[in-house]
């Protein structure tokens, strides 16, 4: 084989002599994924003598921009104790200076491949609810994950929904300094995005752009970090929603019904200001409709709302329709 | 592996070699400068072919031609002795110098053509000819105007890693390692997306873990013999390094 493809040339590129691990206490067993800025690798922790996930620094990094926010994203996850974040284990700096975090290994599928075999709605939805309680968890604590996405969320053998990836984490409550902090595009077109799970790193620039098209908000899109807040997230989580409203089992996109596509819209709303101030009133409305109740996203009219009453008390209904029947059958019965 | 072998190997980064085809073109040893002129035309000569094809449209027979002139302008006015590292990398310093040689040719069109009673190379233009085909086959693998510049570096690398592939593939042979390079071969060289090491285990009757450990050596050891190829066509140690950033961004 003497020709090569742009593919092979592609990966001779990023082939690479696994980081050297044996000043710790993990023995690295597999590669697994790299993303923007890191690698990663199944291991073996052999003191506990159990499998962990290391996210190691493998892009250039000439001034330390990338290994900080590696550091920043391991913090941010020690801070986030919740069942739908990915728990961290430990941190530090291998001898060639690269840095390193130790996370539970997550066995399962992301979002965008698990959904592919879930073929009911309400199923579908209950997945989404798990991730905006792990999004709500991480905004009370006052940190934005900024880059929700399918290929973020990872759902366990046991049904665990785990919100991955924070790498692109902000503190709400940080300085202007914070806002302006190293200048990294980090786009990624959203097929590859679903496809691989990875990023684009491109080059710098003063605006900072940080998140996924398709996903990403407009104020982000727009590198104004002083606009992003939690409605930020809540756009992702619309985009997210509707993903996981339209994508079938078979993959092919599915017709959402009026109320849920409002939520939706209202979720992804261009304008920060029309959307749900909070991610818990996207999930209170997400729940509204899985329980056949008014959302507040939508209007509807009395025919909606008569086939909304229609199936939320259907057994009732039913009942009494029976009871009815029978009534007027045995009236009829008796006056012959 | 038992589960306290690790995969991970030590390894340096820099290759052990210092050899470099600059200083040898400009030795006063007649074997030392053909051997490295060599080394040279082997990188070189498909990027430039690929983009004298491209960049000036010309049609494959005045391609081949332009390309064997090149070479012989490269030898006969001694030009690797005016390539001065601090100024800039040497497939910089060629590229330019082929624009330079072609479009010399375009404004002389009536002068005499090169290549034909001049020195000629043994170039296999019939195989550079169909990878420029295969290549055609992805509209967005042609570059624009702007990005020929882009479209040489691609060239180069690609030329750079299959002669790396081609001596790791000997280095596997003569130290019966061939596993290791048909399982790089079927993964790393894949044409298009590559199997998973769980396919790739089935299919070579392997463990995933030994998948893992081999395509991990191989990947080291072409590495390694990459750099080494890399090392032998710049000039300096800063040259090489900016190449080897190049080549493996921030890794290297």
């Amino acid at each position: 084989m003497d020709f090569l493809s742009d593919k092979a040339v592609a990966r001779l590129r990023e082939a690479e002599a696994p980081p050297d691990f044996s000043a710790t206490r993990y023995i690295l067993r597999e590669f697994l994924a790299r993303g923007g800025m890191g690698a990663v690798y199944l291991a073996q922790d052999q003191l506990l003598d159990r499998r962990v996930a290391i996210k190691i620094l493998d892009a250039a990094d000439p001034d330390g921009a990338l290994a900080e926010r590696l550091t920043k994203e391991a913090r941010v996850l020690a801070q986030l104790e919740h069942p739908g974040i990915v728990p961290v284990h430990d941190a530090g700096t291998l001898p060639d200076g690269r840095v390193f975090y130790v996370m539970k290994f997550v066995e399962g599928a992301r979002l965008d491949q698990f959904l592919a075999g879930v073929p009911f709605l309400p199923e579908r939805l209950r997945f989404f609810l798990r991730v905006c309680e792990a999004v709500s968890f991480a905004h009370s604590r006052g940190i934005l994950h900024r880059d929700l996405k399918p290929g973020n969320v990872m759902i366990g053998a046991f049904g665990e929904v785990l919100v991955m990836d924070w790498g692109l984490a902000k503190f709400l409550s940080t300085s202007s300094t914070e806002n302006s902090e190293a200048a990294t595009v980090r786009v990624a077109s959203l097929p590859n995005a679903i496809e691989s799970g990875e990023h684009q790193t491109a080059g710098t620039q003063d605006g900072t752009v940080m998140g996924t098209p398709g996903f990403m908000s407009p104020e982000q899109a727009s590198a104004k970090s002083s606009d992003v807040d939690e409605r930020s997230d809540i756009f992702s989580l619309g985009k997210l929603l509707e993903f996981t409203a339209t994508l079938a089992a078979n993959r092919n996109p599915i017709r959402t019904p009026r109320a849920l596509q409002a939520i939706c819209d209202k979720a992804a709303a261009p304008d920060a200001a029309l959307r749900y101030g909070k991610v818990a009133a996207l999930a209170e409305d997400v729940s509204r409709f899985l329980d056949n109740v008014p959302v507040s996203a939508y209007r509807e009219n009395f025919l909606e709302r008569a086939v909304r009453f229609y199936h939320r008390y259907q057994a009732a209904i039913l009942l009494i329709a029976m009871y009815l029947l029978m009534r007027t059958l045995f009236v009829i019965y008796s006056r012959h | 592996m038992s589960p306290n072998e690790s995969i991970v190997q030590g390894g340096g980064n820099f290759p052990p070699t210092r050899w470099s085809v600059i200083a040898a073109a400009r030795s006063d040893d007649p074997a030392e400068r053909t051997r490295a002129l060599d080394v040279l035309f082997a990188a070189y000569w498909k990027p430039v072919y690929k983009y004298i094809r491209l960049k000036f449209s010309k049609p494959p027979e005045e391609a081949q031609d332009l390309t064997q002139g090149f070479f012989a302008e490269l030898l006969e006015r001694d030009l690797l002795s005016r390539f001065e590292p601090k100024k800039s990398r040497l497939r910089t310093y060629i590229r330019l110098c082929a624009d330079s040689f072609v479009l010399n040719q375009i404004k002389h069109a009536g002068r005499q053509k090169r290549g034909g009673d001049a020195v000629h190379l043994a170039l296999d233009f019939s195989a550079a000819e169909g990878e420029l085909h295969a290549q055609a086959i992805d509209p967005a693998s042609i570059p624009s105007e702007e990005n020929f510049e882009e479209f040489f570096e691609k060239e180069w690398i690609r030329s750079l890693f299959a002669a790396a592939v081609r001596k790791f593939r000997e280095f596997c042979a003569s130290g019966a390692k061939t596993s290791a390079f048909n399982l790089f071969e079927a993964y790393d060289l894949a044409e298009d997306d590559p199997p998973s090491y769980a396919q790739l285990a089935q299919m070579h009757a392997l463990s995933v873990a030994d998948v893992t450990n081999q395509l991990a050596w191989a990947r080291r050891e072409f590495r390694r013999l990459a750099k080494e190829e890399l090392r032998a066509l710049c000039s300096t140690d800063e040259e090489f390094a900016g190449e080897s950033r190049t080549l493996f961004g921030g890794k290297a």
